[in-house]
């Protein structure tokens, strides 16, 4: 592939590229990550050092990644789509293998001074590879089953390597990304509909099959989905995180408990309250105006990007665009469908507020991709 | 390579239509969770703000302090003391080892206190305080405070605990607290939330528990802010409870503490009553045992020592002991016979040391006989045929009806532990027990209080103060609750006519003034506060045939065990009678020798401010008396103190 495809006359060169980055982007980005430090500060109690500075300071090395990835001209990125990913891909062959065991589950490697998580590298390489694929096919042959096979296998071989970790939320959101990347591409109608009978008939294996040694989840996976089918059944056991945090959220009312007023939170009642459930203590404290304007932040984000994508000619571009929005979308709606009982608690953090090192700053890079397509765009 | 531009703008096209749709898909999902965070904010607000206010306060409950128990003139029997206790936390101590290490150089602590107290430290949750010890001198607890700050995590504090100031003298009668067991739980029916209050102690037997309700008091609360691992986050407010009704018995300390001193060692019980209102004056039974020590925690050892002691220190004796009541309960007999007419005081019955029924002899204490005997005669020399002939005349059912009018076979009620209704046998009673048919030889055993008949030294005490006052008197031991008097009830008259009685006393009174009477050795001189009274020996052994032949085997030469009850049952003064006294030695042999003695001390103590006086003893007796007076191990009446006792 040569980035002679791009019509690179157009595209500004050096500093000027800053003038042309996607601005309210990252004004928004930078706000929502605001609004996690001022809930991390409320959580820990009014205590800066706890989650608040090292989640600053995170946001700090993602921002500047942000930029350094968004000046790389998209064209190097869509030449490195293929290489990144074999990498992503051998380092989750390599801690299936070697990994170290946290949280019931082996995820990262221990590099010494940083814990690698490929599962978080392979969201953002899996999109990569994805745009890049369907920016080198022909639109006309997207849908014939040879070229629909190859992307599948791109996706759930990954899938299939995390899942064993085992890590269920992130194997879902590598399906719903990488689908979406697919729905944007043009595949057939058919082929989605396939799928989701697909799903359906897993499902229903899944849940035949417990109990089997053939059994596809692990106990505590089973036993979150049962309690998200009937919470009160285990009002203190695993019930629990969801009772709760529904209380935490409906007790914030119409405008919340005030800053650092929040007795779920601030009292720990709330389970994982700084991680996956960072929500419910910003919908205790700032209520319902509070919870519906980050809603409302997120969405602006969101639109942005698509808008960057329709405005965007270059196939491979905009795909990748889609591709981040559909997982940051995806976060989002899985994370907030389970803090409000709406779905079951599969351990997915919410994108920029949540406390964590490794999944900010791979969400920041992959808005650097965003922003190296928006600046480097065909014009 | 390079495409055409149609296709690039149809897959265009297609790509933006997908776009579109999918941006489409997205603002339908947040749409959704926009909506289902106005329902839990805005929609069931109310009802969530509710769970979290639950969630967040908890009600603790502030135990209020006991109620104390006073004897008549308000000396403390029961109270309240303030336990100096230190406690630690593992989240303030850090090196809890090392800070244990460093208590036990400023205050006693043993290797298995401090791994112990490690244990329960680890095995808690960080911020849970522990104890460490408890009931610490005043000096031990200024020392860790005065240390506090090499002591971090260490925490002085101070609770109450129950204290028995006056120890053995009203362990039986007033009994002991401690914590509150399952089984105690599961016999109250709707139980006082502070029971669930860890290791609150409740009155576990005795006054402490029959008084309970008065005696507790009303929690408190405090309604403070917890967090979800239970921490006590700040006190949100509070209301005082109740503290619980002070108690004055009708007991007398001074007489109580007299009365288990000259028991001392022998297992025994003695009751005094007032017979004009019926208090308690004094209700000792010894052996007795400390009740400071269950409160503090009983060990095996010391708990085995008072389990397998053959006297039986934790028996209250005095209410729940039921002993063959022996000659003393010849003056049931007599009142019935005078009653029914079967006899006069006059009438002579001849005794020559024996009577026969059937193919049995029934023999009198004396072998050879007490010749033509009155009623009078009968009691002061305590002639066993006399009632043998009477009794058969009135039959049991007259005699027990008679037993029950002075208080035998009926259960007392007090706030006392195991209170016995004993035994006053009828031929309905044997029918229903034994299914068996009264005999007259079981008639002719009643009528001296051997056989069936049995009696506990409180319905001895109430039957004479009965036969005393005249009065059907009930006894009574508490005084005034909160403040409040109890209420004295007057005594109706018994339906005895006052010939009887007074038959009786005159037999009550040569037993122990007249020159024949069983009891003259045990006589009180001062005329102002003479006795009358009835000796009693019961026998817990049969004595066979060949033991009559070859003559009955004296007391001193049996084993303690089958040596004969002791029984002495007396009023004083016995022109104007204010005290009634029943005294039972267990296997202590006749009832002249070992209980009509300790009755005379005992009922001159409550008819005197201090000491017995000198004066009322014959002039004979004196000098032992005041040997055995100083002797006594009395507390000091001012510090209130027991003497150490010395055992040999």
């Amino acid at each position: 592939m040569s980035f002679l495809e791009y019509s690179q006359k157009m595209a500004p060169t050096g500093l000027r590229k800053v003038l042309h980055l996607n601005w309210p982007i990252i004004i928004l980005i930078t706000s929502v990550a605001s609004v996690g430090f001022l809930m991390l500060y409320s959580i820990a109690g009014g205590n800066l050092d706890t989650w608040a500075r090292p989640q600053m300071e995170r946001f700090g090395v993602g921002m500047v990644l942000l930029f350094i990835v968004g000046m790389v001209p998209i064209w190097f990125w869509r030449s490195m789509s293929a290489t990144a990913y074999l990498v992503a891909f051998a380092l989750l062959l390599v801690v299936e293998f070697f990994g170290s065991v946290g949280m019931g589950a082996q995820r990262w490697i221990d590099l010494g001074f940083i814990r690698l998580q490929p599962s978080e590298m392979m969201k953002f390489t899996l999109v990569m590879v994805l745009a890049a694929y369907y920016g080198w096919l022909d639109p006309r042959k997207v849908s014939s089953p040879v070229y629909v096979l190859i992307p599948v296998l791109l996706i759930v071989t990954p899938t299939i390597l995390v899942l064993m970790q085992p890590n269920l939320g992130t194997s879902l959101m590598l399906i719903l990304a990488g689908a979406t990347v697919m729905f944007a591409a043009g595949v057939s109608l058919w082929y989605f509909g396939a799928v989701i009978a697909l799903g359906v008939s897993v499902i229903v294996g899944v849940f035949t099959l417990r109990g089997t040694p053939w059994q596809f989840l692990h106990d505590y996976q089973y036993k979150r989905i049962d309690t998200f089918l009937d919470p009160t059944a285990d009002p203190l056991g695993a019930g629990y995180n969801i009772i709760q945090a529904q209380i935490a959220l409906g007790s914030g009312g119409w405008s919340g408990k005030g800053f650092m007023q929040g007795t779920q939170s601030r009292l720990n009642f709330l389970p994982e309250k700084h991680t996956d459930f960072i929500f419910t203590t910003l919908a205790e404290e700032f209520g319902f105006i509070g919870a519906f304007s980050l809603l409302g932040l997120y969405a602006l984000i969101i639109g942005f990007c698509l808008f960057a994508a329709l405005r965007n000619r270059d196939r491979f571009s905009a795909l990748l665009i889609i591709g981040v929005v559909a997982n940051f979308f995806f976060y989002i709606a899985v994370n907030l469908s389970m803090v409000m009982g709406m779905a079951p608690v599969v351990g997915v953090p919410l994108p920029l507020l949540s406390y964590g090192g490794s999944a900010m700053m791979v969400l920041l890079v992959g808005f650097g991709l965003v922003q190296s397509a928006h600046v480097h765009r065909p014009r | 390579m390079k495409r055409s531009p149609r296709i690039a703008a149809e897959s265009n096209t297609k790509l933006n239509r997908r776009t579109l749709f999918l941006g489409g898909s997205m603002a339908a999902m947040f749409a959704v969770l926009g909506g289902r965070m106005r329902y839990l904010q805005v929609d069931q607000a109310d009802a969530f703000k509710l769970l979290a206010e639950e969630n967040r306060i908890s009600i603790r409950l502030i135990p209020p302090a006991r109620g104390l128990i006073q004897d008549r003139n308000g000396k403390l029997i029961a109270g309240n003391e303030q336990n100096y206790r230190v406690l630690i936390t593992r989240e303030t101590a850090g090196d809890v080892e090392l800070v244990l290490k460093r208590l036990a150089s400023l205050i006693p602590l043993t290797e298995d206190d401090i791994t112990q107290t490690l244990d329960e430290v680890m095995s808690l949750n960080p911020f849970v305080p522990v104890t460490v010890a408890e009931r610490l001198s005043w000096n031990d607890f200024s020392k860790i405070a005065v240390n506090a700050p090499a002591l971090p995590g260490v925490l002085p504090e101070v609770g109450l605990s129950r204290r028995y100031p006056l120890d053995f003298d009203f362990a039986h009668v007033v009994g002991y607290v401690g914590p509150v067991s399952e089984k105690d739980l599961a016999d109250i029916e709707a139980p006082d939330p502070l029971l669930s209050i860890p290791k609150f102690q409740i009155g576990k037997i005795g006054v402490e528990r029959w008084l309970e309700d008065d005696l507790r008091g009303h929690a408190g609360t405090k309604r403070i802010e917890v967090n979800s691992a239970g921490r006590v986050m700040r006190e949100l407010g509070r209301e005082e409870g109740l503290p619980g009704a002070d108690i004055r018995l009708t007991l007398d300390a001074d007489v109580q503490n007299f009365a288990q001193a000259r028991l001392g060692e022998e297992s025994a019980a003695v009751v005094v009553m007032d017979v004009t209102n019926g208090d308690i004056i004094c209700c000792a039974s010894a052996p007795s045992f400390d009740p400071n020590l269950f409160v503090r925690g009983i060990s095996t050892v010391e708990y085995a020592a008072l389990t397998e002691n053959d006297h039986r220190p934790l028996a209250n004796k005095t209410v729940s002991g039921a002993y063959p009541p022996g000659s003393t309960f010849k003056v049931v007999t007599a009142l019935a016979a005078l009653e029914a007419e079967a006899t006069t005081a006059e009438k002579k019955v001849s005794c020559p040391g024996y009577i026969e029924f059937g193919d049995r002899k029934f023999h009198c204490w004396k072998r050879g006989g007490h010749g033509s005997v009155t009623l009078e005669r009968s009691l002061a020399e305590s002639c066993d045929v006399y009632y043998y002939d009477v009794a058969q005349k009135v039959g049991i059912d007259k005699i027990a009806e008679m037993g029950r009018k002075l208080g035998l076979g009926v259960r007392h009620e007090m706030p006392m532990s195991a209170i016995t209704s004993a035994v006053m046998p009828d031929k309905a009673w044997k029918q229903e027990k034994y299914k068996q048919d009264w005999r007259v030889g079981d008639t002719i055993n009643a009528s001296i209080g051997q056989g069936y008949v049995l009696a506990s030294p409180l319905q001895l005490a109430v039957m004479t103060a009965r036969i005393a006052s005249g009065r059907s008197v009930m006894p009574r031991l508490v005084r005034s609750i909160g403040g409040k008097d109890v209420p004295l009830v007057e005594a109706p008259a018994l339906d005895i006519q006052l010939e009887s009685l007074v038959a009786v006393r005159e037999g009550m009174n040569a037993v122990v003034n007249g020159e024949t009477g069983t009891a003259k050795s045990s006589k009180i001189v001062d005329p102002a506060m003479l006795m009358a009274g009835k000796t009693g020996t019961s026998q817990v052994r049969n004595i066979s045939a060949a033991e009559r032949e070859t003559g009955v085997v004296g007391n001193d030469n049996l084993p303690w065990e089958k040596r004969d009850h002791a029984l002495f049952v007396g009023y004083a003064p016995f022109d104007a009678p204010r005290y009634a006294v029943a005294v039972v030695v267990e296997h202590g042999g006749g009832g002249s020798t070992a209980a009509a003695p300790i009755a005379r001390d005992v009922i001159l103590r409550a008819m005197s401010d201090g000491l017995p006086p000198l004066e009322a003893y014959p002039e004979s007796q004196r000098g032992r008396i005041d040997t055995m007076l100083k002797e006594l191990p009395l507390r000091d009446p001012v510090t209130g103190m027991a003497p150490v006792k010395t055992k040999a």
